[in-house]
């Protein structure tokens, strides 16, 4: 082991690891194609996603129109990524917000144990009790169908999972010589949880936060499907699938491309987090 | 055993507690008076008036807290707001279709996932192996109602093996099993991919302990080591993927019934957001987490008949 390594072993060793991992490359390059189909909507999208055309409803796909038209005469194809960004944005706000807030939950539970713990578990438990859709839905039917408040009820819903990972990330650390060198040299309570323990957990906390990127997105698509997501006319991949679902019989190609769209970013989001969850698995093998 | 079952159940009812305070206050927030949601802007004063009675939403918030946890201890889950239906007996109506579903679909995950993981950690790396990986992977990321949109099109639409109408009782048992299959796949391979998963690195680890190596250098033959004394240590962990998965299977289930147009929870949920009744939305949940906690505790106690350890821990 390099002079360099002994610093941080288990970190340098896990990217590294991750690097190669043939999984993460794989659902890397899917996921920077979506990126970049978001990013670059307006200049990628060969039509308004909300411009009626005057060809005919439902069409099939041509030349003109790849996907075809939906029952308004908009271009699926342009919906579709155009969609890209709603999905992305809100699976990625809410992911971070729960990853943030979750952890620094989980973190004070775990550092400070006792009653602190008590509560934030029982809490915790108490939340991890609903379905994680359910209580998804029950939310935006709460708040009302926007984006932020999607976001907001996507995120509260992830939180109990991220607070369960640092709490028990942390009791763990807690134990370490490092923490107690931290004591004795008098630092903050803050100091030691969100300066030194934070860091050291920080590996777990990403790929969970990689897996839960797909459920985000994956809610955030069914709860459009059902009928309360972004409010139309804007482009969503559950709402486009909604509307093909409606005319099934007509043309069921309008609910299948968005269908794929959903799937293959989900492929691709699990591939990084199972590889990142491989690369940072001690067990798995070196 | 008495005294596991009585602790667990006990550790149990905070939780619940806590469950059902939690949905009392989440449905209270609602932002708005209820009775205009659910009479609308041109309600006349007096039946507006007369709905808030009826709804108990003129007495102190804590008096309506009190009546609601009492009423639950009942089995009373309120009414609903449309129909003026108690929730429960809507509830218990269609509760038969979504347990059909799901133990059909937990029945689809065990036999497809412990043997499909079984095979991938044997052969590791092998084509059973990657196929699980396959399975799984894809299992894991179509969202249930992109997945049962596109079992509709294949199977119902493109070829004519099922109705696209899933609602049973229309017919003989051959007729329900047709409306049940697909949907009961629908939901099956999403646990077929958990299942498979936890077998497979469970079987992993289980055939490199000592006693499968001692049971391989007493002469047990090759099949009964694999599946009489390694897998019987790999059924905790697929106890607990199934126990923890309720929750997303419930949710599943609530999509599946839409996309299939099935009666069960799912249907009353969505009609409920619909409508805004949010007393049945309140039943439902309620319903929901009950369910989930019920499932935790008899989770923990399957894991006292499966390793015995478990229960004088």
């Amino acid at each position: 082991m390099s002079a360099a390594t002994t610093v941080g072993p288990a970190r340098v060793s896990t990217w590294t690891r991750a690097r190669g991992n043939p999984a993460i490359i794989a659902g890397s390059i899917i996921c920077l194609i979506l990126v970049i189909m978001a990013l670059f909507a307006p200049w990628i999208a060969p039509y308004d996603p909300n411009k009626q055309m005057l060809g005919p409803q439902l069409a099939d796909p041509s030349r003109a129109h790849w996907l075809g038209l939906d029952s308004f005469g908009r271009d699926v194809f342009s919906r579709i990524i155009w969609g890209a960004r709603i999905s992305l944005w809100v699976g990625v706000v809410a992911t971070v917000m729960a990853m943030i807030a979750g952890s620094a939950i989980g973190i004070v539970a775990g550092y400070f144990g006792g009653a602190i713990d008590r509560v934030i578990s029982g809490v915790t438990d108490i939340l991890l009790s609903f379905p994680q859709l359910v209580m998804g839905l029950l939310l935006v039917a709460v708040l009302g169908a926007s984006i932020g408040n999607i976001i907001l009820a996507i995120a509260i819903t992830a939180v109990p999972a991220f607070i369960r990972l640092a709490r028990g990330s942390t009791l763990a650390m807690r134990e370490r010589d490092f923490i107690d060198a931290g004591r004795a040299l008098g630092f903050s309570d803050m100091r030691i949880m969100f300066a030194h323990v934070a860091p050291n957990i920080l590996d777990e906390i990403i790929v969970m936060g990689s897996l839960w990127l797909a459920t985000a997105i994956r809610t955030e698509s069914t709860l459009a499907f059902i009928g309360l997501g972004v409010p139309p006319p804007t482009a969503t991949w559950g709402g486009i699938i909604r509307e093909g679902f409606e005319y099934l019989n007509d043309n069921y190609l309008l609910a299948v491309f968005p269908s794929l769209a959903i799937l293959i970013t989900m492929i691709g989001l699990n591939l990084i987090g199972d590889g990142l969850r491989d690369a940072t698995d001690p067990r798995a093998p070196q | 055993m008495l005294l596991f079952i009585a602790k667990r159940l006990l550790l149990a009812i905070p939780t619940l507690f806590g469950v059902l305070t939690l949905v009392f206050f989440l449905v209270r927030i609602v932002p708005g008076d209820p009775a205009l949601v659910v009479l609308g802007d041109q309600a006349s004063p007096a039946a507006l008036d007369a709905l808030r009675e009826r709804l108990g939403l003129n007495k102190p918030v804590l008096v309506q807290y009190a009546d609601y946890l009492t009423s639950i201890a009942h089995g009373d889950l309120g009414r609903s707001l449309t129909t003026n239906r108690p929730v429960m007996g809507d509830m218990l109506s269609v509760l038969p279709y979504t347990i059909e579903l799901t133990l059909a679909s937990l029945v689809i995950g065990l036999l497809g996932g412990v043997p499909l993981g079984v095979m991938a950690a044997v052969k590791r790396n092998g084509i059973a192996d990657w196929l699980a990986r396959i399975v799984s992977l894809i299992g894991l990321s179509f969202p249930a109602f992109v997945s049962g949109v596109l079992l509709l099109v294949l199977f119902a639409i493109q070829v004519r093996w099922f109705p696209v109408i899933s609602a049973p009782r229309s017919g003989d048992a051959l007729e329900r099993l047709r409306a049940l299959a697909l949907p009961a796949i629908n939901l099956g391979v999403i646990m077929i991919a958990y299942v498979t998963r936890v077998t497979r690195s469970g079987m992993l680890s289980a055939l490199g302990e000592d006693y499968v190596r001692t049971a391989r250098a007493k002469g047990v033959p090759a099949r009964a080591v694999v599946w009489r004394h390694a897998l019987r240590n790999v059924l905790i962990p697929v106890v607990t993927i199934v126990g923890l998965n309720l929750g997303v299977l419930i949710g599943n289930s609530v999509l599946t019934e839409i996309v299939f147009s099935r009666p069960g929870l799912g249907k009353i949920i969505v009609n409920a957001l619909n409508t805004r009744d949010y007393a049945t939305l309140q039943g439902m949940m309620v319903v929901f987490a009950f369910a989930i906690v019920v499932a935790n505790v008899l989770t923990d106690l399957v894991y006292g008949l499966v390793d015995p350890r478990v229960k004088t821990a």
